[in-house]
């Protein structure tokens, strides 16, 4: 398995939205690999035989009778949200300008 | 002792008959308890267990339930058996009219729309809600120093740490601020803030306890739980917030054994208690060894039957929860994006775009530990490594609910220590997430596999006279037999010192003064 160096580290921030310093990435890859380190006797624990498991107790079709149940107002809805205008959510540009 | 002091050391149980009884007034107690939290919560060298107190809402609550029992009749005859018996709240949970938090800045200021279905059963029984309770960073630690608001302090030496994420909660009950508090536990952090600050705390069945309403971070793990100071006080509250929810679609449909009967009719005569080989011995220490070998002594003298298993995965289980729970919370965390709540921090230059917005928000808001986690989850989770780490992780999650079943063909529950160590220093652990990760070895294989456990106070280390915690486990759905035997064990190590532990923690609004004058 490859180790966890500091461009995956930027890579993985943009995919996670978060930006980071050049400190903190310096930072941030340095403990990463130390963890990534520790788990890696995890893939090979368990051979190919072994299911995977998901859920400890799992249930299946859990559905509920097809009823409007409780629903929010759309005050309720907004009220945390940073901004709102005419009952929706207002976000700034979803697009770049270029 | 003032009168008051003697009233907030009472048992939640104990609380109950006094108030059906109508020798105290709910206004009363929760008033002491309020009292309690001005004293010794706040300052510099408090403890620090809230993040909000709810005083108002709390005292009304209190009248009305002192109302319906002064009025008496059919009303007064249907109140819950802990009606009028404070609690506090993790925030994690949300909760109407009181900010939630989770730890973070990004959630700062921020007021839930509804509440969390284990509040909603609090409130049916009237409960007085004190306030909520610090936590690490969306309950991602085990110390509570990755709260965004500072640490929580352990009862028993102000320069500790209480335990995490639920430090706030255990400190809570520890310091007599709370008779009860709600936590969460994913993997500990319900029980070994109870180790570490001698108190009570129980992760139920995975789905036994309703999780809507609990900030999620790996929802395959994520357990809501009662925290307390004794088992019986666990066990009711355990009966107040369980229970089938349609609301969560984990919810078991059936419901429990009878958890108070359990704790009240606590009995191991005949009963095999399996030892599990892999959770103590080296690396834990000596005082927490010492204590947990009496434990298995005393168990042994009232009719149990010590048996050694053995669960040769569980030495895997860390490394797969720490692909395992921050794959599901990268997930989980992706929602706060400063568009639909909390905190929205615009870059500093252009362009302004949604995306660089998040990228800012975010940065700002969570804390080390949390961005930590996402960018190691969301590695677990890319092309290429998908199969290697969280495939691998799950596989393992296989193989350890193997040992449990092999375990449990065996004994009818199994017991370890709770944490390998006893609470150590502020700081201590901060800069080194490995060490810090280590504290939970014991208490993770639970969560992997979906069982119970519980915590209980095993006694003083010798070596620096901190808290010990006795961990049970039980295999799912068997949550009465956890009640069952900590009952038991409660019992008989309280008959050996002379009381309940707590009584021999140091007088807490005395130190807090000595501390702050140094």
């Amino acid at each position: 398995m490859a180790a966890i160096n500091r461009d995956d580290v930027a890579h993985l921030a943009r995919l996670a939205h978060i930006e980071m310093s050049a400190e903190e990435l310096d930072r941030m890859a340095g403990e990463l690999a130390v963890i990534v380190d520790s788990v890696k006797s995890v893939s090979e624990a368990a051979g190919d035989d072994v299911p995977a498991t998901s859920h400890p107790i799992p249930l299946t079709n859990v559905f509920r009778e097809d009823v409007v149940g409780h629903t929010f107002t759309a005050e309720q809805s907004l009220s945390g949200a940073p901004d709102a205008y005419e009952g929706r959510f207002k976000v700034p540009a979803i697009l770049d300008e270029d | 002792m003032t009168e008051n002091n003697v009233l907030i050391r009472l048992s939640a149980a104990a609380l109950a008959e006094k108030l059906a009884a109508g020798e105290v007034t709910s206004v009363e107690v929760t008033q002491a308890y309020l009292d309690r939290i001005a004293a010794v919560d706040g300052g510099p060298r408090g403890v620090h267990a809230f993040l909000h107190v709810n005083t108002e809402e709390a005292l009304a609550v209190a009248a009305e339930v002192d109302a319906i029992r002064a009025a008496g009749g059919a009303a007064a005859e249907e109140l819950h058996e802990l009606a009028g018996v404070p609690i506090a709240v993790k925030d994690l949970i949300v909760t109407v009219g009181q900010p939630t938090t989770a730890g973070s800045k990004i959630l700062e200021g921020w007021h839930s729309p509804y509440d969390a279905t284990v509040v909603k059963r609090l409130r049916d029984a009237k409960m007085p809600i004190l306030g909520k309770t610090n936590l690490d960073e969306f309950a991602m630690g085990s110390s509570t120093e990755h709260s965004a608001y500072g640490p929580t302090r352990n009862p028993w030496d102000l320069d500790r740490i209480p335990g995490g994420s639920g430090g706030g909660s255990a400190a809570a009950v520890a310091a007599f601020e709370a008779p009860l508090a709600l936590g969460t536990d994913t993997g500990g952090s319900i029980r070994q803030p109870g180790a570490v600050t001698g108190t009570v705390g129980v992760k139920p069945t995975y789905g036994s306890v309703s999780r809507y309403g609990a900030i999620a971070m790996a929802s395959s793990l994520d357990q809501i739980g009662p925290v307390s100071r004794t088992v019986l006080d666990s066990a009711l509250l355990h009966q107040v917030i369980g229970g089938h929810d349609p609301h969560d679609s984990t919810s078991l449909p059936d419901p429990l054994e009878d958890l108070v009967a359990a704790a009240r009719t606590g009995n191991v005569d005949g009963m095999k208690i399996g030892i599990i080989k892999e959770l103590h011995g080296e690396g834990y220490q000596a005082g927490v060894e010492n204590r947990f070998n009496e434990s298995l002594e005393l168990l042994k003298q009232a009719g149990a039957e010590i048996v050694e298993v053995s669960c040769p995965n569980f030495k895997y289980a860390l490394g797969a929860y720490y692909l395992i729970m921050p794959s599901e919370a990268s997930s989980n965390l992706a929602k706060f994006d400063g568009v639909r709540y909390g905190l929205r921090v615009l870059p500093k230059d252009a362009p302004l775009t949604i995306e660089r917005v998040m990228g800012a928000t975010r940065a700002a808001g969570f804390g080390d530990e949390v961005k930590r986690r996402i960018i190691l989850g969301t590695y677990a989770l890319s092309a290429g490594y998908y199969d290697a780490y969280y495939g691998s992780a799950q596989k393992v999650r296989t193989l350890i609910q193997r040992d449990f079943e092999a375990a449990f063909a065996q004994a009818d529950v199994l017991i370890s220590p709770t944490a390998p160590t006893t609470a150590f220093k502020l700081g201590e652990k901060l800069n080194d997430p490995l060490a810090m990760y280590l504290n939970d070895v014991a208490t993770i294989p639970a969560n992997m596999a979906g069982v119970p456990g519980l915590s209980l106070p095993g006694g003083l280390a010798d070596e620096d006279g901190l808290p010990v915690g006795i961990q049970l486990l039980a295999p799912a759905r068997q949550d009465a037999r956890l009640y069952r035997v900590g009952a038991v064990l409660e019992s008989l190590l309280e008959a050996q010192w002379g009381g309940p532990l707590l009584d021999r923690a140091p007088e807490l609004a005395a130190s807090i003064e000595t501390q702050e004058a140094k």
